[in-house]
């Protein structure tokens, strides 16, 4: 595709009808929680939107964040618009390698600067200046620096590179932060996720192509259109929470019949995504559809915030043992305090029967030589 | 880490741990305290210890018919409020799910309506007397600082349950973040103000319905 080849001429070439685009763009719209009003404008902004330079960096991570956004089952134009991109840098798809890549992202980031989205997947560590996670010699942090500073605005993708995710669990061995924590000076929006939904990706760029600036963000960086509700009030089994029919293990009735998995640790109720709503793999299911509980994956630190299958009403008490202790140190306060207790009451009881013999002793030897021979 | 994170983790730590040290504490530091031997001799209509302990844990918490017509209203309110917190605590799913997690006990659950309904009667009962501490002449000039705390810290969690049964007013997070929080207050001042009548209420009456039991004096 030529450099100056416009999104239209781009679905044109797919074979993809206007009738089709303002179809998408009614969706995204939707989606983007803007009125249906703006379909028309988006489809227009959308044909008439030249190639975007995008930056995209692995850092500290598992690539689930990629294979995610680039197994989409079925090449809609979602997909389509994902290619428009220009996708001027990627390790894991780029077919240049070693010296070839480092010169590839050199130029791209020098012809674009300060118009190029810079999207990165993975934490980044900070322990010991960073060693743990380089490329090409230079650590994640170094690499961050330099290239953010040139970027229209950086992409956190994945709950890795929002949150510090995986990588940051406790211990933390390698200090691992989500990038917000390292860069300060551009716009940010994190895509959280363990996988990110493709959808969302696709959704920011498409605002950002359209109207040239990111998404309005909630308190956690996060697409408002997308993190805006909770998975528990999207979840299709939620009558089943208000009518207080849960399923009390994975095997039993309740399992069977669908009722809401509260009680197995879904995290759904403080969670927010938009697993609910757009589904993976085509829209065909999401967790709690196929019957597990919501993991919580798209909220900070979730992998230390206890057992998944820990419900959100209960959480991390104390061991027996701790239990024991505590009670055993009651006893101990307890005890002594009984102890002293006891120790005045006999203080004050000697001293009782040493006034009474002083009184009463007195009186009875002066009675005696009273009564003496 | 976020405040549900705390509320879930440490301060759910601590705050059970700080209660139950608080409760052996003050349960260890009575019960071995010197008892004054009874010398008395067993009346002529004397039940014997046991019976006499037995039967004050009873009556005593039964309205006194005497005082009825000038209690009722107390009476009334006293009952509701504490048979409408013996519900949700132990009839409330959430509840009865904290406990099994913790201890592997279970038992069923009541209908959420039926909870819902014990929460609001509890509410209302819980205002009604605060309100009253504060407005009551004699009431007021007797009450603490504890009166006041042990009400309020016994309030805030019923209020917070509401709200987060019906996930209304405020997001479900922060509303679960409070209710734990509220409880976890409520949970460290138990053993040490006048909520741990929860514990020594019927321990003192089996003290005095002992001693009164024996002598066969009616309680």
């Amino acid at each position: 595709m030529k450099p100056r080849d416009t999104l239209g001429q781009k679905l044109a070439g797919y074979g993809i009808s206007r009738r089709a685009l303002l179809k998408f763009a009614a969706a995204a719209a939707t989606s983007l929680a803007l009125p249906p009003g703006v379909a028309p404008a988006i489809a227009e902004s959308l044909s008439g939107a030249r190639r975007q330079s995008l930056i995209w960096l692995s850092f500290q991570d598992c690539t689930g964040c990629l294979e995610s956004l680039t197994r989409s089952d079925a090449p809609g134009i979602e997909r389509l618009i994902f290619d428009f991109i220009s996708l001027d840098y990627q390790e894991t798809l780029m077919a240049a390698a070693g010296a070839a890549a480092d010169e590839t992202l050199v130029r791209a980031a020098r012809d674009n600067h300060g118009k190029y989205l810079l999207a990165i997947d993975g934490s980044v560590p900070t322990a010991e200046g960073g060693v743990h996670s380089m490329v090409g010699g230079r650590t994640n942090m170094d690499m961050l620096a330099e290239l953010a500073e040139g970027a229209a605005a950086v992409l956190a993708i994945g709950t890795c590179a929002a949150y510090g995710g995986i990588p940051k669990a406790a211990p933390n061995p390698t200090s691992a932060v989500g990038i917000a924590d390292l860069v300060k000076e551009k716009p940010i929006v994190n895509i959280p996720g363990c996988p990110p939904i493709p959808e969302v990706l696709t959704g920011v760029l498409v605002n950002f192509l359209t109207f040239g600036r990111l998404p309005d963000l909630d308190d956690l960086g996060r697409p408002l259109a997308y993190f805006g509700t909770t998975i528990h009030d999207q979840c299709y089994r939620r009558p089943y929470y208000d009518q207080g029919k849960f399923a009390h293990s994975f095997d039993d009735e309740g399992a069977r019949q669908g009722w809401c998995l509260f009680e197995l640790g879904c995290k759904g109720p403080t969670t927010r995504n938009a697993c609910a709503s757009l589904k993976w793999n085509g829209g065909t299911s999401f967790p709690i559809q196929s019957g597990h509980g919501c993991l919580g994956c798209s909220e900070p630190d979730f992998w230390d915030k206890g057992s998944f299958y820990t419900s959100l009403s209960g959480g991390e008490g104390p061991p027996w043992d701790a239990v024991g202790g505590a009670a055993a140190v009651g006893l101990g306060i307890g005890g002594a305090a009984a102890f002293a207790a006891r120790r005045s009451r006999a203080a004050v009881d000697r001293q009782l029967a040493k006034e009474w013999q002083r009184d009463h002793g007195a009186t009875a030897t002066s009675k005696t030589e009273e009564d003496g021979p | 880490m976020t405040l549900l994170d705390f509320a879930r983790g440490p301060a759910l730590y601590w705050s059970t741990l700080i209660m139950v040290c608080g409760l052996v504490w003050r349960l260890a530091g009575v019960a071995l305290l010197p008892f004054r031997p009874d010398r008395s001799a067993a009346g002529p209509q004397s039940r014997g210890r046991v019976r006499g302990a037995l039967g004050t844990i009873v009556s005593r918490s039964l309205p006194r018919r005497t005082f009825l017509a000038r209690t009722f209203a107390t009476v009334v309110v006293g009952y509701a409020m504490h048979l409408g917190l013996l519900i949700i605590l132990l009839g409330g799913a959430p509840h009865i799910l904290l406990v099994a997690q913790a201890t592997g006990l279970s038992w069923p659950s009541l209908p959420k309506g039926v909870v819902a309904l014990a929460s609001a009667v509890t509410l209302v009962t819980l205002v009604f007397v605060l309100v009253r501490r504060c407005t009551h002449p004699v009431l007021r000039l007797l009450s603490n600082f504890d009166d006041f705390l042990s009400i309020v810290l016994t309030l805030v969690p019923v209020a917070t349950g509401i709200l987060l049964a019906e996930e209304t007013v405020l997001p479900y997070r922060t509303l679960l973040t409070w209710h734990i929080l509220s409880v976890e207050a409520m949970m460290i001042w138990l053993p040490f103000g006048k909520l741990s009548h929860v514990v020594f209420v019927f321990a003192g009456r089996a003290v005095s319905g002992a001693k009164l039991g024996k002598r066969g004096a009616t309680t």
